[in-house]
């Protein structure tokens, strides 16, 4: 699957938040790419990082405590660091799009599903009457939304979890974005309802080659959904590669820690796995690697030196002494 | 056993029901009243302004002395009560309705941007309305009005200015609470300007509050246009509005009360419908308010 340029090239993204408390390094350097059909899985715990990349990605930090303070983002060529407000409004919606968690709030509860959609493909596509009407409904039955046609007069609440989260991605996708950024989007649903979306999704990548970065803390997500995954830990990126890859050689701690915390079936484990200690301070983070203090395989130049990128294999880095030293 | 149950599955639904309807004296009351409003020259027996100097002062007509033709009495103008009590109406509420109409466009503007773009803007715009918030209200129109001169025009003014503060404040909380939402970010995410962010998707949600706002500040308004007027600085006279006619029979109370009363009487009477019926649309509203 390669491409001649890839879609969206990260690089060495920095988001800090600046607080009373000090400089909270949310998002502290990391590179990634991404090409058009693709799933990035970006996965992590809480804190890790995950959100303020996706809002970096379109320039959504909350100001003026948070701001993007280095690094380069460029989608199909173009730095998006440097538009101004006007060109990336432009870009926003006809070319990346989002997907939110909360499907309870990702939709305007005062106004009715057909007014929602039609005014995001009103904006992109300036369409009118019927053809409006009809792209629409098009949209709508992307997602295999029933009943499309008696939806549009209905209001937000008289609509299911799930079906809500269809319809918010209805309309991320009305427009035939190049990119959807779906940030937890089945972590509020229950788990049927999860696997139906996410095939669903799959089913709209393969009809329209949108790339999806898709951020997520479950494995099993990543597992059946990404081509690629990407493991954040204290606001970098530990271990990049493809799914299968890092799934089969893990080569940072905290990723095999995380792949070893998964209850399985087949081990029979008597205890659960856990890892030790908490996520670091982002407001006073060490020198060195933001992991060596829970880290079973420390070493001591752990703690002095951020570790560079080892290459696995073709396509998969992990940024541990540890690898480097396995490597050479 | 089993017809207790039904019996109060039957009382639930009728409870139930008539919480949806609204409360039905006050809704009647407003009812007359805004029908005497729009039909004052076929209700009034009398012209409101035009007095028989031969007739003042006739009591009302259960007392000695009293008429058919002056139910309510007249004043010492000898002007009808009851047809200035029904003319009363159209001033009331056309000055409340315009004021709050005034004071809310000027408030909820205010509330929307100071909510949503915060920073300076807000902090400009809510120390104004602290500002605003803090005037003596009956002194500032006093003041007001003297420096000018009392005409319905000042008066709705006057009104405004004191009143704008308060839509302000409370649309600007909304504002705060529901800008936070995922869909006004998604809304940024899709390329919607600010103007088009505020007016479509964070008004449309501050109505139901706004609608309640509204509702419970006419009754305040009314009190307010009544004071006014009793001191001699809301509308002026020979105009039938209550306020005035109070001041007017404030040196008669004992000889004379039924100049002050009934007109006192018409205002309480309107004040508490409508704040009843503000307090049942508040009431109705709220758990829709709490879908959000």
């Amino acid at each position: 699957m390669q491409e001649a340029s890839p879609l969206l090239v990260v690089e060495d993204l920095r988001t800090y938040f600046f607080t009373r408390r000090g400089i909270i390094k949310a998002v502290d350097g990391i590179s990634f790419t991404l090409n058009a059909g693709e799933t990035l899985a970006l996965v992590g715990e809480s804190g890790s990082g995950k959100s303020v990349t996706c809002l970096s990605l379109v320039r959504l930090v909350p100001e003026p405590a948070g701001r993007i303070v280095g690094g380069r983002v460029l989608f199909e060529g173009e730095d998006l660091l440097r538009k101004s407000p006007a060109e990336m409004r432009r870009v926003r919606g006809k070319q990346i799009a989002m997907v939110l968690q909360d499907p309870m709030t990702s939709l305007n509860p005062a106004l009715t599903i057909g007014t929602q959609v039609t005014e995001v493909v009103r904006l992109h596509q300036g369409l009118r009457g019927s053809s409006l009407r009809t792209r629409v409904l098009e949209a709508l039955r992307r997602l295999r939304i029933p009943g499309a046609e008696a939806r549009l007069q209905h209001y937000p609440h008289q609509l299911s979890g799930g079906m809500r989260q269809r319809v918010s991605s209805a309309i991320a996708m009305s427009c035939m974005p190049r990119l959807l950024i779906a940030d937890e989007p089945t972590t509020s649903l229950d788990v049927t309802i999860q696997a139906q979306y996410l095939e669903l999704l799959k089913e709209v990548q393969a009809q329209t080659g949108v790339a999806i970065i898709l951020v997520t803390h479950d494995f099993g997500i990543v597992a059946a959904n990404a081509d690629r995954v990407a493991v954040m830990y204290a606001g970098r990126i530990v271990e990049l590669g493809s799914t299968l890859h890092v799934f089969n050689s893990p080569s940072h701690p905290y990723t095999q820690a995380l792949l070893q915390c998964l209850p399985s079936v087949e081990l029979k484990r008597p205890h659960l796995v856990e890892i030790g200690g908490q996520p670091p301070d982002l407001a006073s983070l060490p020198p060195g690697c933001p992991f060596a203090a829970r880290c079973a395989k420390r070493q001591p130049i752990c703690d002095e030196e951020y570790p560079p990128a080892v290459a696995i294999e073709a396509g998969h880095v992990a940024h541990c002494w540890v690898a480097a030293a396995v490597e050479a | 056993m089993e017809s207790y149950d039904m019996e109060k599955t039957l009382w639930a639904t009728l409870r139930r029901a008539s919480r949806r309807q609204p409360p039905f004296v006050p809704s009647l009351i407003l009812s007359a009243l805004v029908f005497a409003a729009i039909f004052s020259p076929y209700l009034a027996p009398h012209d409101p302004t035009e007095g028989d100097i031969t007739r003042k002062s006739i009591p009302p007509v259960w007392m000695e002395r009293g008429t058919w033709e002056h139910p309510l009495g007249t004043d010492r103008f000898g002007r009808d009560v009851l047809s200035r009590i029904i003319y009363g109406t159209r001033i009331s509420l056309a000055v409340s309705l315009i004021a709050i109409g005034v004071a809310g466009t000027v408030g909820t503007t205010v509330g929307l941007v100071s909510g949503y773009r915060g920073g300076v803007t807000d902090a400009v715009l809510m120390r104004l309305t602290d500002i605003g918030l803090s005037l003596p209200t009956i002194l500032i129109a006093v003041v007001l009005v003297a420096v000018s001169e009392p005409s319905f025009r000042n008066v709705i003014l006057v009104i405004a200015l004191l009143l704008w503060p308060r839509f302000a404040r409370q649309v600007r909380g909304e504002t705060l609470a529901i800008k936070e939402q995922d869909f006004v970010a998604l809304a940024v995410v899709a390329g919607r300007s600010s103007l088009w962010i505020i007016s479509r998707h964070i008004f449309p949600n501050v109505v139901p509050t706004l609608l309640v706002i509204c509702t419970l500040q006419v009754g305040y308004v009314i009190l307010l246009e009544g004071s006014l007027s009793f001191l001699g600085v809301g509308v002026p006279p020979p105009n039938p509005a209550w306020g005035l006619m109070i001041a007017d029979g404030r040196g008669f109370l004992a000889t004379a009360w039924w100049i002050s009363l009934f007109p006192g009487l018409a205002m309480l009477l309107t004040v508490l419908a409508v704040n009843l019926m503000g307090d049942w649309l508040r009431d109705r509203l709220d758990p829709k308010l709490r879908q959000i």
